[in-house]
């Protein structure tokens, strides 16, 4: 018989709206970080460094991207006889035939692909989070409390807690009370979205809530537990956490890499994060060049100037380029002489010769002010630059785009430009 | 393809001086995230052949480890492989490999238990680019017993340290002369052949059965009158990395724009294993000029047209010129190098100076401990 002592199940179906144009073509999980990674790569690697060779990946928005990224899972050893990575999108059924309308539902719908493994205990994991976790022993936790869910929570500065979802503890540890985003928190510990189950409160709780509609972790489940007398307990965890919902966020969590000993240190032997790369070549770096503060992938060619960013795989940055506190993906081309200055370049972006990007005054953006603020330039997948025009902040532009969509070569800032396909 | 692959990877040579303490030649790394044997492997993956064959005897141990997966070649398949032949002792036979022609006498049952009709046997020493698949319709189209691809050597090379090959007009052999000490060809063999599977088994059995060992000396040039024995020649980049200067002369082409251009962007492409390294890092202070940087380096000081593969730590206010720094080497705070190769897995000190001539490179070769610094 099949048997896993823990299964994991990785929210990835997400759009994560929040990070605008970036996450237009691709699910969240599957957005680009750190110069060569994906988002996603973080818990799966964390899986399988904490042993957990059994993985469902949960998709439903655009899982193209995703799908290939993960594939039958061998980056991160998880191609296996018995367990390895499984993406789950929903299904047709017999009798009904829907959405995955929550996290909850999500994990509901899979019932039997868990059954499969007679587990004793499940994890809930999201895909869009950046950090290092041993599972284990977060597992062996959970065992020693004999809890039925345990839940990792992170202390938070107070004057933020209102921001999360808090969970109030005794001095065990056992949750006594949950508050979402409250005016006025009772305890700064935040729940990072990561709960061990015991697999028979998740499955008793789950077919109970089954016609909740949008059933959700947070919403449902756990406080369902809470009422029903289960052992909840928090798990608390101080070390490098980031959720890179917002393009703030993110583009923070991308800059702190390039910190001269970044708090999450990706160079560490110990705890390797794998991802899926290609046999890519090293990169050049000219005559021309200077780079200074940067994180660069392989195969990229750098003729012009580059400081304080984060830049991709097989990017090409043109001669007399001057970049400066910027994420540019994978395959982008920089154009050349062009000035670049807080942005985020998306894959395959190109970018013509002499434009200036990021430059004016920091006004919210027009449509999207909650999306596109941060003084950032986005510049969605795909898109193309012409030669010479000048991009505000907090713009967002996506498609192929010409000189004649550029009122007098200009996109002043806080505007938008959204061609070929809406976003 | 109608072809399995043998690549011959167990040589050594006394001309990569220290460089060949720790490995055979044909694991040797190139280019910043590539070794030797990659190019002829994706040669024969690019080539459509799907079983292959590395014969490995010297100091293997890096190479075991390049090659702990054939999936890096996609290899790995249900028909076809990637196989690799060490030395073994059997109840008829307790020699090491005596030479290359005898190395693959060793594995003949591989040949044996084979179906396809040709063979392609290249060395693993070789960086080039070539479709094994063109050469063997040469092969057919010439009714050759056996073609041997070459190349002319630019002027001025050391012709010496090649077979040295003389063709007629239909580009059959009419010379062949290995390592010779002076002659006036210009054309080499490359040390890639192709041979039909049978013709190969019984040459090879008949030289085993007078004691021959060698496939050039044996088989090629003591055939060359008897056998339709071609030259097939190569007109792209080709260079054989078998001694220090060679070497480093074969990484310093991949600072030109041009070899780059063919080696990395142009289709097909060289794979080689994957390695999870993060990207490289610049931190402040770091100046680098018309070099290749590789995955998982930090880079603090001054790089000047060099190589430095792949792990390399390089500490503040570092001078590294002209130079190629192997993988995971650790060099200390305001060292200077010039014209050198850095060992692999090496730790240099701080404040020291290591400076090589140029067509005199130094080998730097430290066995400091890293954590004791």
């Amino acid at each position: 018989m099949i048997k896993k002592e823990m299964i994991a199940m990785l929210l990835a179906g997400g759009q994560g709206s929040r990070l605008g144009v970036l996450t237009a073509k691709v699910a969240k999980p599957a957005v680009a970080f750190g110069g060569k990674y994906r988002i996603i790569d973080f818990p799966l690697s964390n899986c399988i460094n904490s042993g957990i060779d059994t993985v469902g990946v949960l998709t439903q928005y655009q899982p193209l991207r995703l799908n290939a990224h993960i594939g039958i899972g061998i980056p991160w050893d998880l191609d296996r006889n018995v367990g390895g990575v499984t993406v789950l999108p929903p299904y047709e059924k017999s009798n009904s035939s829907e959405w995955y309308s929550g996290t909850a539902n999500a994990i509901y719908q899979n019932l039997a692909y868990m059954d499969s493994y007679n587990p004793d205990y499940v994890l809930i994991l999201s895909g869009d989070h950046i950090y290092k976790m041993d599972y284990e022993v977060m597992l062996d936790y959970h065992k020693a409390n004999n809890a039925d869910v345990t839940i990792a929570a992170m202390p938070v500065p107070m004057e933020e807690a209102s921001r999360f979802g808090i969970v109030v503890t005794d001095e065990k540890n056992k949750i006594t009370d949950f508050q979402e985003k409250p005016e006025h928190p009772r305890s700064n510990l935040a729940s990072m979205g990561i709960y061990i189950f015991s697999y028979k409160v998740l499955k008793e709780a789950l077919l109970k809530l089954s016609n909740q509609p949008g059933c959700d972790f947070g919403k449902h489940i756990i406080p369902y537990c809470h009422e029903n007398g289960k052992r909840l307990f928090a798990y608390e965890y101080n070390s490098y956490w980031k959720d890179v919902g917002t393009l703030g966020s993110y583009w923070e969590a991308n800059m702190e890499l390039i910190d001269i000993i970044p708090v999450f240190n990706l160079y560490e032997e110990y705890w390797k994060i794998y991802t899926k790369s290609d046999a890519l070549p090293p990169q050049y770096v000219a005559d021309t060049a200077k780079i200074e503060k940067c994180i660069i992938g392989e195969g990229s060619n750098i003729y012009g100037e580059v400081y304080s960013s984060v830049i991709g795989c097989g990017v090409t940055v043109e001669e007399g380029a001057v970049i400066k506190d910027s994420i540019i993906m994978k395959g982008a081309v920089i154009g050349k002489n062009t000035k670049i200055d807080k942005a985020i370049i998306a894959e395959d972006v190109v970018i013509g010769d002499n434009c200036i990007i990021g430059e004016g005054e920091d006004v919210p953006n027009e449509k999207e002010p909650k999306i596109y603020s941060f003084g950032l330039a986005t510049i969605g997948e795909g898109a193309v630059i012409p030669d010479g025009v000048t991009i505000g902040k907090n713009v967002a532009i996506t498609g192929v785009t010409t000189i004649e969509d550029y009122d007098n070569g200009v996109l002043a800032s806080g505007k938008s430009l959204i061609k070929a396909g809406e976003v | 393809m109608r072809a399995i692959g043998i690549v011959l990877a167990g040589g050594n040579n006394k001309n990569m001086k220290e460089l060949s303490i720790k490995r055979a030649i044909s694991a040797m790394p190139i280019a910043g995230s590539y070794r030797s044997i990659d190019f002829a492997l994706s040669n024969m993956t690019n080539s459509h052949i799907k079983k292959v064959a590395v014969i490995t005897q010297y100091n293997a141990k890096s190479l075991n480890e390049h090659l702990s997966s054939s999936k890096w070649w996609d290899f790995g398949r249900k028909q076809g492989g990637l196989y690799v032949f060490t030395p073994t002792i059997t109840s008829e036979n307790s020699y090491w490999y005596r030479g290359t022609a005898d190395a693959i006498y060793q594995n003949i049952s591989f040949l044996k238990s084979s179906h396809e009709p040709y063979v392609v046997i290249a060395s693993g020493d070789g960086v080039y680019k070539l479709d094994y698949g063109k050469v063997l319709e040469y092969h057919i189209e010439k009714k050759a017993d056996i073609t041997v691809v070459c190349t002319d050597l630019p002027k001025g090379d050391d012709v010496t340290r090649f077979g040295a090959l003389k063709l007629n007009d239909d580009m059959r052999i009419t010379d062949f002369e290995e390592k010779p000490v002076e002659t006036d060809a210009t054309t080499v063999s490359t040390g890639i052949y192709i041979i039909r599977r049978r013709q190969l088994i019984e040459l090879l059995e008949k030289a085993a059965s007078e004691d021959r060992h060698d496939f050039v000396k044996d088989i090629l040039i003591r055939y060359k009158n008897i056998k339709r024995i071609y030259g097939y020649k190569m007109e792209s980049y080709w260079n054989s990395i078998s001694s220090v200067e060679a070497y480093y002369r074969t990484n310093m082409d991949f600072l030109k724009r041009e070899v780059r251009d063919y080696f990395f962007n142009q289709y097909p492409e060289v794979f080689s294993k994957v390695e999870d390294l993060p990207p490289a890092k610049y931190n402040q202070g770091a100046e680098v000029k018309n070099s290749l940087i590789s995955s998982g380096c930090i880079v603090n000081g001054t790089v000047e047209n060099s190589v430095i593969f792949k792990k390399a730590y390089i500490g503040n206010n570092c001078v590294i010129k002209n130079s190629i720094i192997l993988n995971d080497v650790y060099i200390g705070d305001n060292t200077y190098i010039e014209n050198c190769i850095v060992e692999s897995r090496d730790t240099i000190r701080a404040n020291m100076r290591y400076v090589g001539e140029e067509g005199e490179i130094k080998v730097v070769l430290e066995k400091n401990e890293r954590y004791t610094l």
